[in-house]
Protein backbone atom coordinates (compact mmCIF):
# COMPACT_ATOMS: atom_id res chain seq x y z
CA UNK A 1 0.00 0.00 0.00
CA UNK A 2 1.23 3.45 -0.86
CA UNK A 3 2.21 5.41 2.23
CA UNK A 4 0.66 8.82 2.59
CA UNK A 5 2.13 9.60 5.99
CA UNK A 6 5.75 9.65 7.01
CA UNK A 7 6.81 6.58 8.99
CA UNK A 8 7.36 7.30 12.71
CA UNK A 9 11.15 7.29 12.37
CA UNK A 10 10.96 9.85 9.53
CA UNK A 11 8.86 12.48 11.33
CA UNK A 12 10.78 15.72 11.12
CA UNK A 13 11.29 17.86 14.21
CA UNK A 14 12.73 21.29 14.71
CA UNK A 15 16.49 21.17 15.12
CA UNK A 16 19.33 23.33 16.26
CA UNK A 17 19.39 27.09 15.73
CA UNK A 18 22.97 27.96 14.82
CA UNK A 19 24.48 31.36 15.83
CA UNK A 20 23.05 34.43 14.12
CA UNK A 21 25.03 36.04 11.32
CA UNK A 22 26.10 39.64 11.35
CA UNK A 23 25.62 42.09 8.49
CA UNK A 24 22.79 43.73 6.59
CA UNK A 25 22.20 41.07 3.97
CA UNK A 26 21.41 38.02 6.09
CA UNK A 27 19.56 34.98 4.73
CA UNK A 28 18.16 32.09 6.75
CA UNK A 29 18.68 28.50 5.58
CA UNK A 30 16.56 25.66 6.97
CA UNK A 31 18.27 22.38 6.19
CA UNK A 32 17.21 18.76 6.71
CA UNK A 33 19.57 16.88 9.01
CA UNK A 34 19.67 13.20 9.80
CA UNK A 35 22.49 10.95 10.84
CA UNK A 36 22.26 7.15 10.94
CA UNK A 37 24.44 7.15 14.06
CA UNK A 38 22.34 9.45 16.23
CA UNK A 39 19.35 7.15 16.64
CA UNK A 40 17.10 10.21 16.46
CA UNK A 41 14.44 11.27 13.99
CA UNK A 42 15.35 13.85 11.32
CA UNK A 43 15.50 17.51 12.26
CA UNK A 44 15.61 20.84 10.45
CA UNK A 45 18.54 23.01 11.48
CA UNK A 46 18.48 26.79 11.02
CA UNK A 47 21.57 28.59 9.76
CA UNK A 48 22.12 32.26 9.01
CA UNK A 49 24.50 33.55 6.36
CA UNK A 50 25.68 37.02 5.43
CA UNK A 51 25.09 36.98 1.67
CA UNK A 52 27.62 39.80 1.17
CA UNK A 53 30.31 37.25 2.03
CA UNK A 54 28.85 34.37 0.02
CA UNK A 55 28.60 33.34 -3.65
CA UNK A 56 25.24 33.65 -5.41
CA UNK A 57 24.26 29.95 -5.59
CA UNK A 58 22.66 27.69 -3.01
CA UNK A 59 25.72 25.41 -3.25
CA UNK A 60 27.94 28.37 -2.32
CA UNK A 61 25.88 28.79 0.84
CA UNK A 62 26.06 25.08 1.67
CA UNK A 63 29.85 25.09 1.27
CA UNK A 64 30.08 28.24 3.39
CA UNK A 65 28.01 26.60 6.13
CA UNK A 66 30.19 23.47 6.03
CA UNK A 67 33.42 25.51 6.06
CA UNK A 68 32.52 28.14 8.62
CA UNK A 69 29.55 27.07 10.74
CA UNK A 70 28.94 23.33 10.86
CA UNK A 71 31.46 20.88 9.37
CA UNK A 72 29.11 17.93 10.01
CA UNK A 73 26.63 19.09 7.35
CA UNK A 74 26.78 16.42 4.63
CA UNK A 75 25.94 16.80 0.94
CA UNK A 76 27.27 15.67 -2.43
CA UNK A 77 28.91 18.15 -4.76
CA UNK A 78 31.61 18.11 -7.36
CA UNK A 79 31.68 20.29 -10.47
CA UNK A 80 29.70 23.29 -9.13
CA UNK A 81 28.57 24.12 -12.70
CA UNK A 82 25.58 21.89 -13.42
CA UNK A 83 27.31 19.11 -15.30
CA UNK A 84 28.02 16.37 -12.75
CA UNK A 85 24.54 16.07 -11.23
CA UNK A 86 25.89 15.42 -7.72
CA UNK A 87 24.23 18.25 -5.82
CA UNK A 88 20.61 17.47 -6.78
CA UNK A 89 18.33 18.25 -3.84
CA UNK A 90 14.94 19.74 -3.06
CA UNK A 91 15.23 23.51 -2.70
CA UNK A 92 12.50 26.03 -2.09
CA UNK A 93 11.37 28.89 0.07
CA UNK A 94 9.15 28.38 3.06
CA UNK A 95 6.04 29.52 1.20
CA UNK A 96 5.89 27.70 -2.12
CA UNK A 97 7.51 24.40 -1.23
CA UNK A 98 10.57 23.00 -2.87
CA UNK A 99 11.59 21.85 -6.31
CA UNK A 100 14.14 19.19 -7.14
CA UNK A 101 17.08 20.97 -8.71
CA UNK A 102 20.84 21.41 -8.63
CA UNK A 103 22.16 23.49 -5.73
CA UNK A 104 24.99 24.76 -7.94
CA UNK A 105 22.73 26.32 -10.57
CA UNK A 106 19.99 27.59 -8.24
CA UNK A 107 20.28 31.25 -7.26
CA UNK A 108 19.78 32.07 -3.58
CA UNK A 109 18.01 35.24 -4.76
CA UNK A 110 15.28 33.08 -6.40
CA UNK A 111 13.95 32.38 -2.93
CA UNK A 112 11.78 35.16 -1.54
CA UNK A 113 11.97 34.16 2.09
CA UNK A 114 14.01 31.53 3.95
CA UNK A 115 15.77 28.88 1.88
CA UNK A 116 14.46 25.41 2.73
CA UNK A 117 16.63 22.47 1.64
CA UNK A 118 15.68 18.80 1.78
CA UNK A 119 17.19 15.66 0.22
CA UNK A 120 15.61 14.32 -2.99
CA UNK A 121 12.10 13.13 -2.02
CA UNK A 122 11.12 9.56 -1.25
CA UNK A 123 14.60 8.10 -1.41
CA UNK A 124 16.29 6.49 1.55
CA UNK A 125 18.63 8.95 3.18
CA UNK A 126 22.26 8.01 3.77
CA UNK A 127 22.95 11.17 5.76
CA UNK A 128 21.60 14.75 5.71
CA UNK A 129 21.19 15.73 2.02
CA UNK A 130 22.70 12.52 0.61
CA UNK A 131 20.08 10.12 -0.80
CA UNK A 132 20.74 6.45 -1.53
CA UNK A 133 20.77 6.19 -5.34
CA UNK A 134 21.92 2.55 -5.61
CA UNK A 135 18.58 1.34 -6.90
CA UNK A 136 18.35 4.16 -9.44
CA UNK A 137 21.84 3.32 -10.72
CA UNK A 138 20.88 -0.36 -10.97
CA UNK A 139 17.81 0.66 -12.98
CA UNK A 140 20.08 2.60 -15.30
CA UNK A 141 22.35 -0.44 -15.69
CA UNK A 142 19.30 -2.60 -16.46
CA UNK A 143 18.57 -0.68 -19.68
CA UNK A 144 22.18 -1.19 -20.83
CA UNK A 145 23.05 2.44 -21.60
CA UNK A 146 25.75 1.75 -24.16
CA UNK A 147 25.81 1.15 -27.90
CA UNK A 148 24.99 -2.44 -28.83
CA UNK A 149 25.74 -3.64 -32.34
CA UNK A 150 26.22 -6.83 -34.30
CA UNK A 151 27.95 -5.20 -37.26
CA UNK A 152 31.61 -4.63 -36.45
CA UNK A 153 32.76 -1.01 -36.67
CA UNK A 154 34.36 0.08 -39.96
CA UNK A 155 38.08 -0.70 -39.73
CA UNK A 156 39.28 2.78 -40.62
CA UNK A 157 36.72 5.14 -39.16
CA UNK A 158 34.05 5.58 -36.51
CA UNK A 159 30.42 4.51 -36.98
CA UNK A 160 28.83 7.22 -39.09
CA UNK A 161 25.62 9.08 -38.41
CA UNK A 162 23.93 11.66 -40.65
CA UNK A 163 23.37 15.14 -39.22
CA UNK A 164 19.61 14.42 -39.12
CA UNK A 165 20.19 11.18 -37.20
CA UNK A 166 22.50 12.95 -34.78
CA UNK A 167 19.89 15.67 -34.26
CA UNK A 168 17.52 13.09 -32.78
CA UNK A 169 19.80 12.79 -29.76
CA UNK A 170 19.52 16.48 -28.92
CA UNK A 171 17.54 16.92 -25.73
CA UNK A 172 18.56 13.40 -24.67
CA UNK A 173 22.35 13.30 -24.47
CA UNK A 174 22.43 16.35 -22.17
CA UNK A 175 20.95 14.41 -19.24
CA UNK A 176 23.41 14.37 -16.34
CA UNK A 177 21.58 11.71 -14.32
CA UNK A 178 20.92 13.86 -11.26
CA UNK A 179 17.60 11.98 -10.73
CA UNK A 180 15.73 15.21 -9.93
CA UNK A 181 13.01 14.04 -12.33
CA UNK A 182 12.58 10.48 -11.08
CA UNK A 183 12.39 11.62 -7.46
CA UNK A 184 9.76 14.24 -8.36
CA UNK A 185 7.47 11.62 -9.91
CA UNK A 186 4.63 10.31 -7.68
CA UNK A 187 4.45 7.18 -9.77
CA UNK A 188 8.14 6.57 -9.03
CA UNK A 189 7.48 7.26 -5.33
CA UNK A 190 4.75 4.62 -5.14
CA UNK A 191 6.23 2.04 -7.52
CA UNK A 192 9.92 2.86 -7.79
CA UNK A 193 10.81 -0.78 -7.23
CA UNK A 194 9.35 -1.73 -10.62
CA UNK A 195 8.76 1.52 -12.54
CA UNK A 196 12.02 2.67 -14.12
CA UNK A 197 11.26 6.37 -13.68
CA UNK A 198 11.73 9.30 -16.09
CA UNK A 199 15.53 9.61 -15.82
CA UNK A 200 16.16 5.99 -16.78
CA UNK A 201 13.43 5.96 -19.46
CA UNK A 202 14.97 9.09 -21.04
CA UNK A 203 18.30 7.25 -21.10
CA UNK A 204 16.58 4.19 -22.58
CA UNK A 205 15.12 6.35 -25.34
CA UNK A 206 18.51 7.97 -25.92
CA UNK A 207 19.77 4.53 -27.07
CA UNK A 208 16.54 3.59 -28.84
CA UNK A 209 16.78 6.82 -30.84
CA UNK A 210 20.47 6.32 -31.69
CA UNK A 211 20.72 5.41 -35.38
CA UNK A 212 23.94 3.47 -34.79
CA UNK A 213 22.41 1.07 -32.26
CA UNK A 214 21.25 -2.28 -33.65
CA UNK A 215 19.25 -3.59 -30.69
CA UNK A 216 16.25 -1.22 -30.79
CA UNK A 217 13.74 -4.08 -30.77
CA UNK A 218 15.35 -5.82 -27.81
CA UNK A 219 15.45 -2.52 -25.96
CA UNK A 220 11.71 -2.05 -26.56
CA UNK A 221 11.07 -5.68 -25.50
CA UNK A 222 12.85 -4.99 -22.23
CA UNK A 223 10.67 -1.92 -21.56
CA UNK A 224 7.33 -3.41 -22.62
CA UNK A 225 5.91 -3.97 -19.18
CA UNK A 226 2.94 -2.59 -17.22
CA UNK A 227 5.34 -1.32 -14.55
CA UNK A 228 8.70 -0.59 -16.19
CA UNK A 229 7.22 1.79 -18.79
CA UNK A 230 3.47 2.08 -18.38
CA UNK A 231 3.46 3.36 -14.78
CA UNK A 232 4.09 6.74 -16.43
CA UNK A 233 0.74 8.51 -16.16
CA UNK A 234 1.98 11.73 -17.82
CA UNK A 235 2.00 13.66 -14.56
CA UNK A 236 4.79 15.82 -16.09
CA UNK A 237 6.58 16.68 -12.84
CA UNK A 238 9.72 15.32 -14.51
CA UNK A 239 9.71 17.90 -17.29
CA UNK A 240 8.75 20.69 -14.88
CA UNK A 241 11.62 20.01 -12.53
CA UNK A 242 14.51 19.10 -14.87
CA UNK A 243 17.35 21.52 -14.01
CA UNK A 244 18.78 21.03 -17.52
CA UNK A 245 15.49 21.98 -19.20
CA UNK A 246 15.04 18.53 -20.77
CA UNK A 247 11.72 16.80 -21.40
CA UNK A 248 11.69 13.23 -20.05
CA UNK A 249 7.89 13.07 -20.46
CA UNK A 250 8.32 13.53 -24.22
CA UNK A 251 10.97 10.81 -24.37
CA UNK A 252 8.57 8.44 -22.59
CA UNK A 253 5.78 9.39 -25.00
CA UNK A 254 8.11 8.61 -27.93
CA UNK A 255 8.79 5.15 -26.48
CA UNK A 256 5.04 4.56 -26.14
CA UNK A 257 4.56 5.65 -29.76
CA UNK A 258 7.19 3.17 -30.94
CA UNK A 259 5.46 0.42 -28.93
CA UNK A 260 2.27 1.11 -30.91
CA UNK A 261 4.15 1.49 -34.19
CA UNK A 262 5.66 -1.98 -34.04
CA UNK A 263 2.27 -3.58 -33.34
CA UNK A 264 1.23 -3.23 -36.97
CA UNK B 1 16.47 -7.94 4.51
CA UNK B 2 17.85 -9.14 1.22
CA UNK B 3 21.39 -9.68 0.03
CA UNK B 4 20.40 -9.71 -3.64
CA UNK B 5 22.27 -7.11 -5.65
CA UNK B 6 20.33 -3.98 -6.66
CA UNK B 7 20.57 -5.07 -10.31
CA UNK B 8 19.05 -8.46 -9.53
CA UNK B 9 16.21 -6.75 -7.69
CA UNK B 10 15.60 -4.31 -10.53
CA UNK B 11 15.64 -7.01 -13.22
CA UNK B 12 13.27 -9.02 -11.03
CA UNK B 13 11.07 -11.39 -12.97
CA UNK B 14 11.87 -9.68 -16.28
CA UNK B 15 9.69 -7.73 -18.63
CA UNK B 16 6.07 -8.86 -18.95
CA UNK B 17 6.23 -8.07 -22.72
CA UNK B 18 2.74 -6.69 -22.23
CA UNK B 19 1.06 -3.38 -21.52
CA UNK B 20 0.75 -1.86 -25.00
CA UNK B 21 -2.68 -3.39 -25.52
CA UNK B 22 -3.95 -2.12 -22.18
CA UNK B 23 -2.58 1.38 -22.84
CA UNK B 24 -4.00 1.54 -26.37
CA UNK B 25 -7.42 0.20 -25.36
CA UNK B 26 -7.65 2.77 -22.58
CA UNK B 27 -6.96 5.56 -25.10
CA UNK B 28 -9.38 4.10 -27.66
CA UNK B 29 -12.21 3.69 -25.16
CA UNK B 30 -11.51 7.20 -23.88
CA UNK B 31 -11.66 8.62 -27.40
CA UNK B 32 -14.89 6.72 -28.13
CA UNK B 33 -16.46 8.04 -24.94
CA UNK B 34 -16.07 11.70 -25.96
CA UNK B 35 -18.71 11.66 -28.76
CA UNK B 36 -20.82 8.98 -27.05
CA UNK B 37 -21.05 10.91 -23.77
CA UNK B 38 -21.77 14.20 -25.55
CA UNK B 39 -24.50 12.51 -27.61
CA UNK B 40 -26.00 10.96 -24.46
CA UNK B 41 -25.98 14.21 -22.47
CA UNK B 42 -27.54 16.27 -25.28
CA UNK B 43 -30.11 13.60 -26.05
CA UNK B 44 -31.22 13.34 -22.42
CA UNK B 45 -31.22 17.12 -21.98
CA UNK B 46 -33.35 17.45 -25.10
CA UNK B 47 -35.94 15.13 -23.59
CA UNK B 48 -36.36 16.91 -20.26
CA UNK B 49 -39.95 16.69 -19.10
CA UNK B 50 -40.74 13.68 -21.25
CA UNK B 51 -42.64 10.77 -19.64
CA UNK B 52 -41.60 7.12 -19.27
CA UNK B 53 -43.25 6.04 -22.50
CA UNK B 54 -41.38 8.70 -24.47
CA UNK B 55 -38.08 7.61 -22.96
CA UNK B 56 -38.79 3.95 -23.68
CA UNK B 57 -39.69 4.78 -27.27
CA UNK B 58 -36.47 6.81 -27.61
CA UNK B 59 -34.36 3.97 -26.24
CA UNK B 60 -36.12 1.43 -28.47
CA UNK B 61 -35.14 3.33 -31.60
CA UNK B 62 -32.43 1.15 -33.26
CA UNK B 63 -30.01 4.04 -33.69
CA UNK B 64 -30.33 5.11 -30.05
CA UNK B 65 -30.23 1.52 -28.73
CA UNK B 66 -26.99 0.76 -30.60
CA UNK B 67 -25.34 3.95 -29.34
CA UNK B 68 -26.54 3.25 -25.78
CA UNK B 69 -25.02 -0.24 -25.89
CA UNK B 70 -21.75 1.21 -27.22
CA UNK B 71 -21.82 3.83 -24.47
CA UNK B 72 -22.28 1.21 -21.73
CA UNK B 73 -19.62 -1.08 -23.23
CA UNK B 74 -17.05 1.70 -23.68
CA UNK B 75 -17.74 3.15 -20.23
CA UNK B 76 -17.20 -0.12 -18.38
CA UNK B 77 -14.22 -1.08 -20.52
CA UNK B 78 -12.65 2.28 -19.65
CA UNK B 79 -13.59 2.03 -15.96
CA UNK B 80 -12.19 -1.48 -15.77
CA UNK B 81 -8.84 -0.48 -17.31
CA UNK B 82 -8.61 2.65 -15.18
CA UNK B 83 -9.46 0.86 -11.93
CA UNK B 84 -6.83 -1.77 -12.68
CA UNK B 85 -4.17 0.93 -12.98
CA UNK B 86 -5.28 2.67 -9.78
CA UNK B 87 -5.23 -0.62 -7.85
CA UNK B 88 -1.80 -1.55 -9.21
CA UNK B 89 -0.53 1.93 -8.34
CA UNK B 90 -1.60 1.97 -4.73
CA UNK B 91 -2.11 -1.60 -3.52
CA UNK B 92 1.16 -3.50 -3.37
CA UNK B 93 1.01 -7.27 -3.45
CA UNK B 94 -0.84 -9.64 -1.19
CA UNK B 95 -4.43 -10.82 -1.12
CA UNK B 96 -5.93 -7.31 -1.12
CA UNK B 97 -4.51 -6.57 -4.57
CA UNK B 98 -5.76 -9.84 -6.04
CA UNK B 99 -9.22 -9.50 -4.50
CA UNK B 100 -9.60 -5.91 -5.72
CA UNK B 101 -8.33 -6.68 -9.22
CA UNK B 102 -10.62 -9.69 -9.64
CA UNK B 103 -13.52 -7.90 -7.94
CA UNK B 104 -13.23 -4.84 -10.17
CA UNK B 105 -13.10 -7.01 -13.30
CA UNK B 106 -16.13 -9.06 -12.28
CA UNK B 107 -17.98 -5.94 -11.11
CA UNK B 108 -17.43 -4.07 -14.38
CA UNK B 109 -18.37 -7.12 -16.44
CA UNK B 110 -21.57 -7.72 -14.45
CA UNK B 111 -22.62 -4.07 -14.61
CA UNK B 112 -21.90 -3.84 -18.34
CA UNK B 113 -23.86 -7.02 -19.04
CA UNK B 114 -26.78 -5.84 -16.91
CA UNK B 115 -26.80 -2.46 -18.63
CA UNK B 116 -26.74 -3.95 -22.12
CA UNK B 117 -29.43 -6.48 -21.19
CA UNK B 118 -31.65 -3.65 -19.92
CA UNK B 119 -31.23 -1.71 -23.17
CA UNK B 120 -32.03 -4.81 -25.26
CA UNK B 121 -35.07 -5.52 -23.10
CA UNK B 122 -36.41 -2.01 -23.70
CA UNK B 123 -35.45 -2.10 -27.38
CA UNK B 124 -37.20 -5.39 -28.03
CA UNK B 125 -40.29 -4.36 -26.09
CA UNK B 126 -39.77 -6.33 -22.87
Amino acid sequence: MAEFRLPANSKIREGKKWPKAEGKNVKTFKIYRWSPDSGETPQVDTYEINLDECGPMVLDALIKIKNEIDPTLTFRRSCREGICGSCAMNIGDGKKGGTNTLACTKYISDMGSDVVINPLPHMEVVKDLVPDLNKAYAQLASIEPWMKTQTPPPPDQERLQSPEERKKLDGLYECILCFSCSTSCPSYWWNGDRYLGPAVLLQAYRWIADSRDEYTGERLDNLEDPFRLYRCHTIMNCSNTCPKGLNPAKAIAEIKKLMIERQG
Amino acid sequence: MTLRTPLAQVRGLGSAKEGVHHWWLQRLSGAALVPLTLWFIFSIAGMSGADHAAFAAWAADPFNAVLLILLVAATFQHVHLGLQVVIEDYIHGGAAKLILLVGSKFGCFILATAGIFAILKVAFGG
